[in-house]
């Protein structure tokens, strides 16, 4: 059973991390256009080198 | 019609301008040089690419991203106007429009559904953890593993309660302090009552603790919240768009100097200019200038009328071949438009306010709800004597009634039902449109501009001997009254013929000479021919060559696209199709013997609508109204249900419950069709979560309902209405 101390920890960590990726996504905006996001996979601009911020 | 007050719109077209006008004024001070246009046609990937590029090109321009959920573009680009951008986007073929940053901040940065989002999120993440927990719990953890397993679970649930509870916490309490049970009341104290228990069973070491069911109750239950209020905002923020691309102005005469104020500023005595093809802006008698105005939106007549020195005219009307002057005799809230506005308010208090289905059944639940976990508490306290038993089992009845299907019941289909008619190019602006429209029984449609595009078409060329189709074309291009723009169209693939002398008389024709002789175009009268027009359904022009018979040139009115097959799918589906029309008895019969329409009206005016549309509601008839003008406002908010096209006045958007965004007509039959089979969804739901209650409330109140028992019961009841729901959306029965 002493392993439920390492598990359990564990296993809240990486929901903490999901948590954490989740808040991050929201608030960089990153839900405000799904379907421009989902179209702009398909254009070739930035195909080459990233797009400069 | 509460949410629209809400959301911001009023049924008074005058009013909305004074605050729009104060924005328009505002909106120079605070210029940080970022613009927002609507893009209606943008649609792929490689629209993305052509706006942004074509943007980023124009010098000026820091940056451009365009939103296609939305339609949207926005522009970082200080120092310019929408007025240098838009011919940047119609170059590279998009239509755009300026939309005003202030109007539609609220939408944009959408922080309510950003909120809902983020509680969703954390909901589930405890939902989650504390399932994994519990599915040990289930399977026989015992003594100080369940014990440190239900700690682990209450430090995740509690914060996770007190933060994704909020909206219900806050709901509940505002509908008790004005003294209603709403749905909130039952759900907030089956949340503060199941944690408090499970904490306290956890501090004895009791076998059952409530923590996962409780998160999951959030979790679906946000879903719910939150899927209800994107339908609304997706709703809200097109109708917002819609109002901000137009933008009041009038040109005053001060001192002979032209100058463009706001229409609110206006006041009677003013002297204001008005060009050919733009809207009059407030009530006025004209002082110079002799024109024809078009009435279509007013009256629903399709022939222009005649406008000289001297006749008064309405706010509303369309100027369209000589440029006016007017004298103001009254604006905004004295003016036509207002008084219009006392008769659709009239009319709006006339038809009520609608319960929805979810109402109805949220005003039997919460009492009933309530009553049973009181009863159960009474009654084992009775039969056993152990308050701690009794608690436990209140709690268990509380959660398992606790309305998680009956929460998605609705937003579930209507986000389902809602999304296809969007796609298919209806707006639906109210919460309970879609109910409404599936009682319809009757469906009144207006003629000019809703069944008809409003705009003449030559039905023929052939009157006119070809060598003269090059005169007809030449002179119709010299003016921008309706019958020459439809004649130079028709005429498009002629060659103009070269003409000399060329005047427009505006409110006659179009004179000049072509070699040698005098050539005109334009009313019977005005050319010396008997005026025999009256008596037949189209309104005509004449082309009078010297040397020549005056030649008569047939106009008709186009149908709409999809007009024959949305009054046949109407009737198909058992409906009964009348036509009410302010235009003259020989158009409106003409059109319904095209249509197949045998209940018509003509030349009724706009009380007169109000009139019919309420008597067929006291003879027991359920009303769809489709109208567009403003003498069909009235009777649009009459009705039981309305729906008027994106071409129609604000006013009469505002009034009706739906907008369709394109042109078609086709998409009215088929909201009537979805929004039957959405109730019909959203009964079969009620049906499924009240069925579930029936099976689990007996159980819960015997005392049987373990921990286990309720999750299962609460995911399951919830996913079966979720699926229930999107069988709507691809169209199958």
């Amino acid at each position: 059973m002493e392993i439920l101390s390492i598990l359990i920890p564990i296993s809240l960590g990486l929901g903490a991390a999901g948590l954490v990726a989740f808040i991050w996504a929201l608030r960089s905006r990153q839900f405000e256009d799904p379907k421009g996001d989902a179209e702009r996979i398909l254009s070739d601009k930035w195909d080459d080198r990233p797009r400069p911020d | 019609m509460a949410d629209l007050t809400a959301s911001g719109f009023s049924a008074c077209p005058a009013c909305d301008a004074a605050p729009l006008a104060q924005r328009l004024a505002d909106r120079a001070d605070h210029a940080d040089g970022t613009l927002i246009l609507s893009l209606p046609t943008a649609h792929c990937a490689t629209c993305i690419t052509d706006v942004e590029t074509a943007l980023a090109a124009h010098p000026g321009v820091r940056g451009a991203r365009v939103n296609l959920t939305l339609r949207r573009v926005t522009v970082d680009a200080p120092g310019l106007s929408a007025d240098d951008l838009i011919p940047v986007l119609a170059g590279v073929g998009y239509e755009a429009h300026e939309l005003d940053p202030d109007a539609l901040s609220a939408t944009t940065a959408d922080r309510q559904g950003r909120d809902l989002l983020m509680r969703i999120g954390v909901s589930g993440f405890a939902m989650m953890n504390i399932m994994i927990l519990s599915v040990a719990v289930w399977s026989g953890a015992e003594a100080a593993t369940r014990d440190l397993f239900h700690w682990i679970s209450g430090a995740i649930a509690l914060p996770t309660v007190f933060f994704a509870g909020q909206p219900f916490f806050r709901s509940a309490w505002s509908a008790i302090r004005v003294g209603r049970l709403g749905m909130d009341v039952p759900i907030s104290l089956a949340l503060v009552l199941a944690s408090a228990i499970s904490v306290y069973e956890t501090m004895q070491s009791g076998h059952h603790a409530y923590f996962d069911g409780v998160t999951m109750l959030c979790f679906f239950l946000l879903i719910g919240r939150y899927l209800d209020h994107r339908t609304r905002a997706i709703a809200r923020s097109a109708a917002a768009e819609l109002t901000a691309l137009e933008v009041p102005r009038a040109t005053l005469l001060a001192d002979g100097a032209e100058q463009v104020v706001p229409i609110a500023s206006l006041r009677p005595g003013d002297l204001i200019r008005v060009r050919p093809g733009a809207r009059i802006p407030a009530d006025g008698e004209i002082v110079e200038g002799r024109s024809e105005i078009d009435r279509a939106l007013l009256t629903g007549e399709t022939l222009p009328v005649l406008a000289a020195p001297g006749q008064m005219l309405s706010a509303g009307e369309v100027n369209l071949t000589g440029p006016l002057t007017l004298r103001v005799t009254a604006a905004g809230r004295d003016s036509s438009l207002a008084r219009l506005t006392a008769l659709v308010e009239a009319a709006e208090a006339a038809r009520g306010r609608y319960t929805s289905l979810a109402e109805r059944v949220a005003k039997a639940y919460s009492p009933s709800v309530h009553v049973m976990a009181l009863c159960s508490f009474a009654g084992w306290i009775w039969a056993t004597g152990d308050l701690r038993l009794a608690i436990n089992i209140a709690a268990a009845v509380l959660i398992v009634t606790c309305p998680c299907a009956l929460g998605l019941a609705v937003p579930a289909v209507a986000t389902a039902a809602s999304g296809r008619l969007f796609r298919r190019g209806l707006l639906i602006k109210d919460g309970t449109a879609l109910e409404r429209l599936a009682e319809v029984d009757t469906v009144v449609f207006d003629k000019t501009g809703t069944l008809t595009w409003g705009r003449p078409v030559l039905v023929s060329p052939d009157p006119l001997a070809p060598d003269l189709r090059p005169v007809a074309r030449a002179l119709a291009e010299a003016s921008a009254h309706p019958l020459s723009r439809a004649l130079a169209d028709a005429l498009a693939d002629y060659p103009a013929a070269d003409l000399s002398d060329v005047t427009e008389h505006p409110g006659f024709g179009v004179s000049g000479r072509w070699q040698g002789r005098a050539v005109r175009l334009g009313r019977a009268d005005w050319l010396g021919v008997a005026d025999d027009d009256k008596d037949l359904p189209t309104s005509a022009t004449w082309l009078a060559v010297e040397g020549h018979e005056p030649v008569r040139l047939d106009f008709t009115d186009e149908l709409r696209p999809g007009a024959e097959d949305c009054v046949a799918m109407l009737r198909k589906a058992g409906l009964r199709v009348v036509l009410i029309s302010g235009d003259r008895p020989a158009a409106v019969a003409d059109l319904a013997a095209r249509l197949g329409i045998d209940d018509f009206h003509a030349g009724v005016d706009p009380r007169g609508k109000e009139a019919m549309v309420a008597d067929l509601a006291a003879r027991g008839a359920r009303v769809l109204m489709v109208g567009d003008g403003l003498n069909d406002t009235a009777a649009l908010a009459r009705a039981h249900a309305s729906i008027s096209p994106a071409s129609a006045l604000d006013a009469a958007r505002v009034a009706s419950d739906m907008v369709l965004t394109g042109s078609d007509l086709a998409p009215v039959a088929d909201a009537v069709a979805t929004a039957r089979r959405a109730t019909r969804r959203i009964r079969q739901n009620f049906a499924i979560s009240i069925t579930y209650n029936i099976v689990a409330v007996p159980l819960a109140v015997a005392g049987m309902v373990t921990p286990l028992i309720a999750a299962l019961a609460m995911s399951l009841s919830s996913i079966t209405v979720t699926l229930n729901a999107l069988r709507l959306r691809d169209g199958k029965e």
